[in-house]
């Protein structure tokens, strides 16, 4: 079953005909995905890489029943493509984009939130290298070879650390679930905790890593969630333990600006919270390994 | 008084005699000068001095113009002070804090003020968080007068200047909207003798990426309170991270970087720099990588650190190769390649003949960069 995505998922592409959409575009074609369309206002009515080209996403929606999108907008109309793709009832949306204003951001969460939950768009993202369900569907940028499916649930910040950990796991026989990339952003679509929510509902899922990095409040958050409301084991690792204070370390939402911000003390304050540590980064499999022995 | 935020009259000074001459322009009998440096904690450090004379100024600037100013933001290297800001002296009788930000938990701007203003907010955070009062922002409808007004009340603002005060908290939120702040502080925020709202100092952080749309806060920026190697490598679209160690470090993504610096740690090694070469890195880009890893000259050892995806292995080995020959580097060098065209990638680095030291994991990658580290430093202590 996966989550978010999977063989049946219909995904448009917003930024479709640019240069960086068609690569990707065409990338998810090979690996297998479900690509129904595209979106490029003006462009209504090519064909691109044999799908047909949409002006809106609403059009894209009513004509091949698009239900999810994946976003490579420039980053000063990103936010526009986003909540274009909510109004048109796309259920899930990926945004790729990097560098969207954090103001944007509160609007684009700001105008999600005016839906009623059961109609409300998903979003994960912006700053993010998508979501892929190996051997089904691939919403994202990833290399997607080196994702073995499998019953590991994966969330994290970072896109190549995230690629890190499934080499690790692939490396070891472990196969994963879904990925799902939430971005490096200060204000994102999905916190770790939404995610979680997700895996511990997925009857495929059997255990989650949770990568994380400084800044922000929401590993802590995710780490509550486990323990009051998770059956599933989960194991985390947090990078930047040797950042320093108040420097924004390539992620513009990786800065530690608060209590409780720093990699040593969101480590220390999950532990307590029963979720189980890699102590490295190049752990993580082998971490992930032990919990499911123990299983 | 841009946003309608009154501040005291001054004015900004590159050298000593605009200083004084600053200090003319403005009537009255006493002077505030302050460094101008990207960095709070500046009183604390010596950066502000008040001043009952015209030669007291001119005392002033000459003494923190050029200087290097260490404050507990700092860090040890300091921010060289290059420009002073001449105000007139304040007669304060009340001090009070006020700031605003974007709060990331609740995705929403959130007003933060105290009526006990002048020392640190988080200590008082700490001691007494009952003076401090906070008040959320619905951002679609924008900061209301009755939110002002409860706030001004929480200050400790006295009825007859009710009105101004409103009018200060709604320009702050204003300039945090129409200049894309991530924060706006105001600290302290006084009520002078004569009963005026004055913002006496402030501090406002900017988000980096809205700064194409917000150009008049791009142009603020003062080059020399940067890291000349953050600068340099934003000016070739590059993001560097300059850090107190010596092993210097490309890697692609912020994730990846953090967690191999975290490694190199562990190893025993200290970081010097972090350059993230991002997606698509052409030969041409990683040898500017390069470059700019090894302006800095207390590297003594680099590593290389790829996990490929939109990057492809092959590309960024061949830019290894090149940037080694073009370069004529003499510090060793660890490269770990992996994902997208990994095989060729390394058969490139092998075929070049060239002393590159590989590595197929992450952990190995850290270990072996630091006991090159170590070599060659021991290389050095040998050679003295």
């Amino acid at each position: 079953m996966a989550i978010l995505i999977d063989e049946s998922t219909r995904i448009i592409v917003q930024g479709f005909t640019g240069k960086i959409g068609t690569f990707h575009a065409q990338d998810m074609i090979n690996y297998g995905s479900n690509i129904v369309g595209g979106v490029t206002p003006g462009k209504g009515g090519q064909q691109h890489l044999g799908r047909p080209v949409f002006n809106t996403v609403k059009e894209a929606v009513q004509q091949v029943g698009a239900n999810a999108s994946i976003v490579f907008v420039p980053p000063a109309f990103a936010a526009d493509s986003i909540m274009e793709a909510a109004d048109a009832g796309i259920k899930y949306c990926v945004a790729i984009t990097d560098g969207i204003p954090t103001q944007d951001m509160m609007t684009v969460k700001n105008f999600l939130r005016r839906f009623p939950i059961e109609e409300r768009m998903v979003l994960t993202g912006p700053n993010c290298a998508g979501t892929i369900s190996p051997g089904r569907a691939m919403l994202g940028i990833m290399p997607g070879h080196i994702y073995m499916a499998g019953d590991v649930g994966v969330v994290g910040r970072s896109g190549t650390l995230g690629y890190e950990a499934a080499d690790q796991m692939r490396t070891l026989g472990i196969g994963i679930s879904t990925s799902v990339g939430i971005g490096g952003d200060p204000i994102i679509g999905s916190s770790h905790r939404d995610i979680l929510e997700r895996f511990q509902e997925d009857p495929e899922t059997k255990v989650v890593v949770m990568i994380g990095e400084i800044g922000g409040p929401q590993e802590v958050e995710a780490g509550i969630f486990s323990r009051d409301h998770m059956s599933k084991p989960l194991v985390a690792y947090i990078a930047g333990l040797t950042a320093p204070e108040g420097r924004r370390m390539g992620h513009a939402g990786a800065i530690i600006s608060a209590a409780g911000e720093s990699a040593a003390e969101k480590v220390a304050i999950l532990k307590e919270l029963g979720v189980t540590i890699s102590p490295t980064p190049s752990a993580i499999g082998e971490t992930v390994a032990k919990v499911l022995a123990k299983m | 008084m841009r946003y309608g935020v009154r501040t005291a009259e001054g004015g900004l000074a590159y050298t000593i005699e605009e200083s004084v001459q600053r200090a003319r322009e403005i009537d009255g009998n006493v002077w505030v000068v302050k460094a101008q440096i990207h960095s709070g904690g500046r009183g604390k450090a010596g950066g502000i001095k008040v001043c009952r004379t015209h030669d007291e100024v001119r005392a002033a600037a000459e003494e923190l113009l050029g200087k290097i100013l260490v404050t507990r933001q700092t860090g040890a290297v300091g921010k060289v002070c290059t420009r002073v800001y001449v105000e007139a002296g304040t007669h304060i009788a009340r001090e009070m804090y006020l700031c605003f930000l974007i709060d990331r938990s609740s995705e929403r701007i959130v007003m933060i003020g105290s009526g006990q203003g002048g020392m640190e907010i988080e200590e008082l955070a700490h001691t007494n968080p009952q003076a401090i009062k906070k008040i959320f922002i619905e951002p679609a409808v924008g900061l209301q007068d009755f939110q002002a007004r409860e706030m001004a009340f929480a200050l400790g603002v006295e009825a007859a200047q009710l009105p101004h005060a409103v009018k200060t908290i709604r320009g702050c939120y204003r300039a945090l909207r129409d200049l894309d702040a991530s924060m706006v502080e105001i600290n302290p925020l006084v009520v002078t003798g004569s009963g005026e709202l004055i913002a006496l100092d402030a501090k406002m952080s900017f988000d980096e990426n809205a700064l194409f749309r917000r150009h008049e806060v791009a142009e603020l920026r003062d080059k020399t309170q940067a890291d000349p190697r953050e600068v340099a490598a934003s000016d070739h679209g590059l993001s560097y991270i300059g850090l107190n160690g010596d092993i210097g470090c490309m890697i692609n993504g912020a994730g990846l970087a953090m967690a191999t610096m975290d490694m190199i740690k562990l190893a025993g090694g200290e970081p010097a720099n972090f350059l993230d070469v991002g997606g698509g890195a052409s030969a041409e880009r990683t040898e500017k990588a390069f470059r700019l890893v090894l302006a800095d000259k207390g590297v003594k050892a680099m590593l290389v650190n790829i996990f490929a995806g939109i990057n492809r292995c092959d590309w960024i080995a061949q830019g290894v190769v090149q940037a080694v020959r073009n370069i004529d580097m003499k510090i060793p060098l660890v490269v770990r390649l992996s994902g997208t065209n990994v095989e060729e990638g390394q058969r490139i680095i092998a075929e070049s003949g060239l002393p590159i030291i590989t590595a197929g994991t992450l952990a190995e990658a850290a270990e072996k960069v630091v006991q090159a580290r170590n070599g060659a430093v021991a290389e050095e202590c040998k050679g003295i």
